[in-house]
């Protein structure tokens, strides 16, 4: 087979696109994690705010809507003083390449340095990446099943606040792993950064196939897959789970998997309890757990800021600082 | 025309045939192999030294795209890059814009082929009116235009009880049924074959038993009706496996794999490169292994081009919404030749899963070099270095995962009933 090169990196592996946690070394994780560490005061200070980008244009090509995502992405340019565009693309179902890449044709036009793209389809930040003009950096904002780098990222930022090491950790992602970005994008950043061990817990209707060839380890039972474990990551239910046959309804859901404090007893009880929101209170997680002392939902939140921030100023303008060797 | 080709290794799989022999042509007949008869005089020479012989290709799967879809490609353009590909014998299924449902669309479509002479266009009709599976078609005025068979293209007869009656119908007509089997509701809305592979690169996979399932209940219908049937583009081992057995026990069923199937996995899918989303999507190495063992023991006994050229606008987007299939017309012989390179099959085995034994599933007297056959016919030269490009593609579409590929032998001449339709000069 022929070796294909990673989009993602230049010619010496600086991160060029952020497209996906899969196939990235573990040190540019880690760049990403201390790069972070360093915005993290940013939202403390007076002026919120510090000139790397100044200049630069990054736009927002929302093809999926969501206010929450967007916010944080809009925040972090901002406060990295860049200007940034928001384009909500209303993406129906059907919405096809041609459409995609006449947009694309239409922002090339307007001079732009940087896209964040959100899109219902997996591969679309790829197919993205490969079709922008050379200079422009790709951001994956969550392309449907497939990843959501950033997402991950932040997760494993709020996990290193709370413990110094990855190493000995046991990592349980509970639920919807079927249909979750997220859930991929993290398993592939925890087993990179060396965890002890990663679970899903979930019915095998939510099981993707061969999930165990990532390096996870399945079960069906929260008290069996969450036993010990150090960090508890609750996925999001989509209501409409409830028609494609995955799931009878929310409350047996609920019943069986959803996070209440008396399951949250069998992992360890210094476990931190994780969700990438919005919640469903009272469907996957009890308002009791999600507001409760163990819960760092909101900490997540804050510092999506901080692990965006990181990602756009890394790959920004990275392809033209290589001399465009990649 | 009088044609004399000289001095080839004359591959004959039908008659277990290999030996430096001369080829006489005339009047769209072979009239001798071996000895050139007393009296003749050739009015046209050919010199195969150093070359093979062999009988044109019939490929059991070629989607022309006319009528309906001439922006992709159209009869003219893709029997015309049949001929270059040594294909004498193009098969076309019935997902036709409008749908081959009734004697006035195969006439068209006979009228086209006959326009461009390039290469015979033999046609498989509706198994239901406009694929639509709820009523079954007028089989037996489809069977008096000429059909070789009927088949519901890629659209399964989700009725199981509308799917007896068109096989039971078909079979009162003495019509072979060529089969795609798939079920509906287990593919969904899946673009690749599901495993790890869908499972990382989060797309919606369509899983085996989804073959397998299928398979199962037109094996059973089939069993029950009696019909005559064929199933194409199979996918998986396990299906292959259920087929085998019912072949042993004495169903006479037959199967066609189409050329990928026997070359690619789904790990080839890369970062969502959509020449590689193909329906039945790419399987995993195990399914292509065992495909490719179907062959040595003829439970699969065909290689198929499963043609699907497209235009430029259907590859461009995120890997599932863009529209499935490879536009294989020119890389069939060629892919089932690197199958003998490979060591995988015998140069016999891998000429008669493109030539006699097609035209055995097809009803047709073809495929073969002997006394009195059909001049259907390709010279090949083995030791033609080339490499597949857009440019040195002949088919309207370029959509293929093979682009970039080397390959070590190309078709020199092309004979379509004596008469040469495609010389490489």
């Amino acid at each position: 087979m022929s070796y294909r090169h990673n989009l993602q990196l230049t010619a010496d592996k600086k991160l060029r696109h952020f497209l996906t946690i899969q196939g990235l070394p573990r040190a540019v994780l880690c760049e990403i994690l201390d790069t972070a560490e360093t915005f993290s005061h940013v939202g403390q200070q007076a002026v919120k705010k510090v000139p790397i980008l100044r200049g630069k244009t990054i736009v927002n090509l929302f093809f999926e809507n969501s206010t929450r995502t967007r916010t944080t992405f809009e925040l972090a340019a901002k406060r990295l003083s860049a200007d940034v565009l928001n384009l909500n693309i209303a993406a129906s179902a059907t919405s096809k390449g041609e459409s995609l890449l006449d947009t694309l044709r239409n922002l090339e036009a307007m001079q732009c340095d940087m896209f964040v793209v959100r899109h219902a389809q997996s591969g679309a930040a790829h197919f993205i990446a490969k079709h922008a003009p050379k200079h422009i950096s790709v951001i994956n904002a969550g392309d449907g099943r497939h990843a959501h780098p950033t997402q991950a990222m932040l997760d494993m930022f709020t996990i290193r606040r709370h413990y110094s090491d990855f190493y000995p950790l046991k990592v349980a992602i509970v639920g919807d792993v079927l249909h979750s970005r997220v859930a991929r994008s993290e398993i592939h950043a925890l087993t990179t950064l060396g965890v002890n061990e990663v679970r899903v817990i979930g019915p095998k209707t939510l099981i993707p196939t061969g999930i165990d060839s990532l390096g996870v380890h399945v079960f069906h039972d929260m008290a069996e897959g969450l036993q010990d474990v150090d960090v508890v990551i609750i996925l999001r239910l989509q209501k409409e789970r409830m028609e494609g046959a995955f799931l009878p309804s929310e409350q047996e859901y609920f019943h069986s998997y959803g996070l209440t404090a008396e399951k949250l007893k069998y992992a360890k009880p210094t476990a931190i309890v994780m969700h990438p929101g919005p919640i469903n209170r009272g469907v996957e997680i009890d308002s009791s757990v999600a507001d409760g002392s163990q819960s760092v939902i909101l900490e997540q939140v804050t510092n999506g800021i901080a692990v965006r921030m990181a990602v756009m100023s890394m790959t920004m303008g990275q392809y033209t600082a290589a001399g465009g060797a990649a | 025309m009088k044609t004399l080709i000289k001095n080839g290794r004359v591959i004959n799989p039908k008659t277990s045939f290999d030996e430096i022999a001369d080829v006489v042509i005339a009047e769209g007949k072979v009239i001798a192999v071996g000895s050139i008869p007393d009296g003749f005089n050739a009015e046209q020479t050919i010199d195969a030294t150093g070359q093979y012989v062999f009988p044109g290709i019939i490929d059991l799967s070629a989607r022309l795209r006319e009528p309906g879809f001439d922006y992709k490609a159209t009869i003219a353009s893709e029997t015309q890059a049949a001929a270059s590909a040594g294909i004498t014998t193009l098969c076309c299924p019935p997902d036709t814009a409008p749908v081959i449902d009734s004697p006035a669309v195969v006439e068209m479509i006979n009228h086209l082929a006959e326009q461009s002479g390039k290469a015979r266009v033999v046609i498989i009709g509706a198994l239901s009116k406009q694929l639509e599976g709820s009523q079954i078609s007028e089989m037996s005025a489809l069977k008096t235009a000429g059909v070789v068979g009927v088949g519901n293209g890629l659209r399964q007869i989700k009725n199981t009880l509308v799917m007896r009656r068109a096989l039971e119908y078909a079979s009162s007509h003495n019509l072979t049924v060529f089969l795609f089997s798939e079920d509906p509701w287990l593919r969904g809305n899946g673009s690749a074959h599901e495993g790890a592979i869908s499972t990382r690169m989060g797309l919606e996979g369509v899983p085996e038993i989804a073959e397998v399932i299928a398979v199962a209940r037109d094996l059973a219908l089939i069993e029950q009706t009696g019909v005559r049937a064929h199933f194409c583009q199979l996918s998986t081992a396990k299906a292959k496996t259920k087929i085998a057995r019912a072949q042993s026990e004495g169903l006479p069923v037959t199967v066609d794999v189409s050329a990928h199937q026997l070359h690619l996995t789904d790990m080839d899918i890369g970062d969502f490169d959509p020449m590689y989303h193909v329906r039945p999507p790419l399987r995993s190495i195990r399914d292509r292994d065992v495909l490719r063992q179907g062959i040595k023991e003829n439970s699969v006994s065909v290689i198929c081009s499963d043609h699907q050229p497209h235009d430029e606008d259907a590859k461009d987007g995120p890997f599932s919404v863009t529209e499935p299939g490879i536009s294989g017309i020119d890389t069939l012989l060629p892919l089932t030749m690197r199958l003998v390179a490979d060591g995988v099959l015998t140069l016999q085995e891998a000429l008669a899963s493109l030539t006699y034994k097609p035209a055995e599933i097809l009803g047709l007297n073809l495929g073969t070099i002997e006394l009195g056959a059909t001049a259907d016919l390709v010279v090949y030269d083995p030791n033609a270095f080339w490499t597949l490009t857009p440019e040195t593609m002949q088919s309207a579409g370029k959509n293929s995962p093979f682009l970039g590929w080397e390959f070590d032998g190309k078709v020199t001449h092309t004979f379509l009933e004596g008469r040469l339709v495609y010389s490489h000069t």
